[in-house]
């Protein structure tokens, strides 16, 4: 069993090559922007309507979510660009050759590397997604509801494009495999957004185009239920805001994205396992 | 298709080369050995499994061709890790890794990031990764391109050191110098296909070059000569005779001084594995 080898591996090459430390420096900025943007708006508002109201609770749930809404799309973009180049880079380098001719079996490189990238993947959701949450806690004294299944989901989104990337990886080149994938996310977050406007007028057609669009692939569906669960219900009936939600997914899309990915990487799994390196 | 109708027995124990021009099908010969690309009909066995079984590489030891590696680790750190793929114990890790530095002659450069390395010690940290389980059978897929002279003579003393421990290896080359110097049995493929296999020193003592200074040939006497061998030749005094093998040459000499012709030298010349290379690659291109 080498997946833990291989896992640590990944890990080893996201550190050696810079990745974990970018992303932790920039990841910092980020974070850094926020808290300062956050605590000069609180202050104002605040002074306004008093930290305590109920309308002053929903203000702070909105920038939070603004920042959790910011660090959804760097989930999105480290998960791709993470794990783009992982198999196919290997294979044009003819550096997998040395790997898969030792005595392990292939989709243990495939699920060892899958492993390693979604920890980078969930990591990255804990401190972007946790970091903006735990300033908005300490500026404010309001976290929003739901936090654990709001993460949860927003690491479920991540995992679907490591997975579709791993899987492009298998048989795409890296440029091919990148497009691809933010390809798909895009067409999901047009979807997503057709799907909200249509909910809004009640326009069956674009609702239906935002759900074929979310069977594409679930991404935008998931963030769209996981800021509606970590949204009071006041906010969430806002209207039409990049974390409103007037057409709600139902759970049985987070059981059909589970599926997605298990199928994804079942795929990757299997094609690797065929082809001639 | 790179192979075609590809029939291929190695001993073991024995240093076995795999000779072709660029593009033959040596290397996609040795992936299908090693389980890297399928065969479309046909079967292969490796120490007696099926080519590919996952079980059966903990024996065998690769070194690729377009040999890169994670450039991010250190010398020892990516010994270290191929120790750890091929799933030896911590101890014996260890062991080997020092051994096998000190063997390439990489020691001094430890740790070293591989990104750091010449081509030349990347192919020699290769040989070193290909070594880590103490193998039965080695893959070596053109191991002295890139070296230098010092480099190919430690690849030379390497395999000549497997193979006195009784260690199978299978060289893919077109260096034919390398195959001269260090096999012991040879096939030469071409488009796909095996054209001759055998030891070295029966396909080359197959054929012999005569050549010797006589004087008192008669142009009779010449024509008698052509017996001897495929092709005779006269040039002033040199006489050059090519024949199968070298028991025709004392059958020719006593010949010659009985037909009262006076040899002053007898040279025989084996074929070099240049000439047989270049005449069997050549010899089908016509056909």
């Amino acid at each position: 069993m080498r997946i833990p080898l291989i896992a640590w591996l990944t890990l080893q090459e996201a550190r050696r090559r810079k990745l974990l430390w970018v992303g932790v420096v920039l990841g910092l900025a980020f974070l850094f922007l926020f808290g300062v943007g956050y605590y000069f708006m609180y202050r104002d508002i605040s002074r306004q309507m008093g930290p305590n109201n109920l309308q002053m609770r929903e203000v702070s749930n909105f920038f939070i979510m603004a920042g959790l809404y910011a660090a959804n799309f760097l989930v999105v973009m480290v998960s791709v660009l993470a794990s783009v180049d992982t198999i196919s880079g290997e294979i044009a380098s003819h550096s997998i050759q040395s790997v898969v001719t030792k005595p392990l079996r292939r989709w243990e490189v495939v699920l060892g590397k899958w492993v390693g990238f979604a920890a980078i993947v969930a990591g990255c959701v804990l401190f972007l997604g946790g970091g903006v949450v735990a300033i908005g806690w300490v500026i404010s004294r309001h976290a929003p509801p739901n936090l654990l299944s709001g993460m949860g989901l927003m690491t479920l989104e991540g995992l679907i494009l490591l997975t579709v990337t791993i899987l492009g990886g298998t048989r795409l080149s890296t440029l091919a495999n990148g497009v691809v994938a933010f390809m798909l996310f895009g067409l999901a977050f047009i979807g997503g957004w057709t799907e909200q406007i249509g909910s809004l007028i009640r326009n069956e057609a674009a609702v239906n185009v935002g759900i074929v669009s979310s069977l594409i692939i679930p991404t935008e569906a998931l963030w769209k239920r996981a800021a509606y669960l970590m949204q009071p219900p006041a906010l969430a009936s806002l209207g039409i805001t990049p974390f409103s939600a007037t057409s709600v997914p139902s759970p049985a899309m987070i059981g059909y994205a589970i599926l997605y990915t298990l199928v994804a990487l079942t795929a990757a799994l299997y094609l690797f396992e065929r082809r001639d390196l | 298709m790179a192979v075609d109708d590809l029939n291929l027995a190695v001993e073991r124990g024995e240093i076995f080369g795999f000779l072709g021009p660029n593009g033959a099908g040596k290397t996609t010969s040795l992936k299908m050995l090693l389980g890297l690309a399928r065969p479309t009909a046909g079967a292969a066995w490796v120490l007696g499994r099926p080519a590919g079984d996952w079980r059966v590489r903990a024996r065998v030891g690769f070194l690729p061709e377009h040999f890169r590696f994670q450039e991010w680790l250190k010398a020892t750190e990516f010994l270290e890790v191929h120790a750890r793929l091929y799933g030896m114990p911590a101890d014996a890790r260890r062991r080997r890794v020092g051994e096998l530095l000190e063997t390439v002659g990489l020691s001094r450069h430890a740790d070293k990031p591989l990104r750091d390395f010449s081509k030349g010690m990347l192919q020699r940290i290769g040989l070193a990764q290909a070594l880590l389980n103490e193998p039965d059978l080695v893959f070596l897929d053109e191991p002295t391109s890139g070296l230098d002279p010092l480099g190919r003579r430690l690849v030379r003393d390497i395999i000549h050191s497997l193979r006195a421990r009784g260690i199978t290896v299978f060289l893919n080359s077109h260096l034919l110098s390398e195959i001269e110097i260090t096999c012991d049995r040879v096939s030469f493929i071409r488009r796909g296909r095996i054209v001759q296999t055998g030891k070295l020193e029966q396909l080359l003592a197959a054929e012999t070059e005569v050549e010797l200074r006589v004087n008192g040939l008669s142009p009779e006497l010449l024509r008698d000569a052509a017996r001897f061998g495929q092709s005779v030749s006269l040039d002033t005094d040199r006489l050059v005779v090519r024949m199968v093998g070298e028991e025709g040459v004392p059958d020719l000499v006593a010949w010659l001084v009985r037909q009262g012709a006076r040899v002053y030298s007898v040279t025989p010349r084996r074929l070099s594995l240049e000439d047989l290379f270049l005449r069997l690659m050549e010899g089908e291109e016509a056909g």
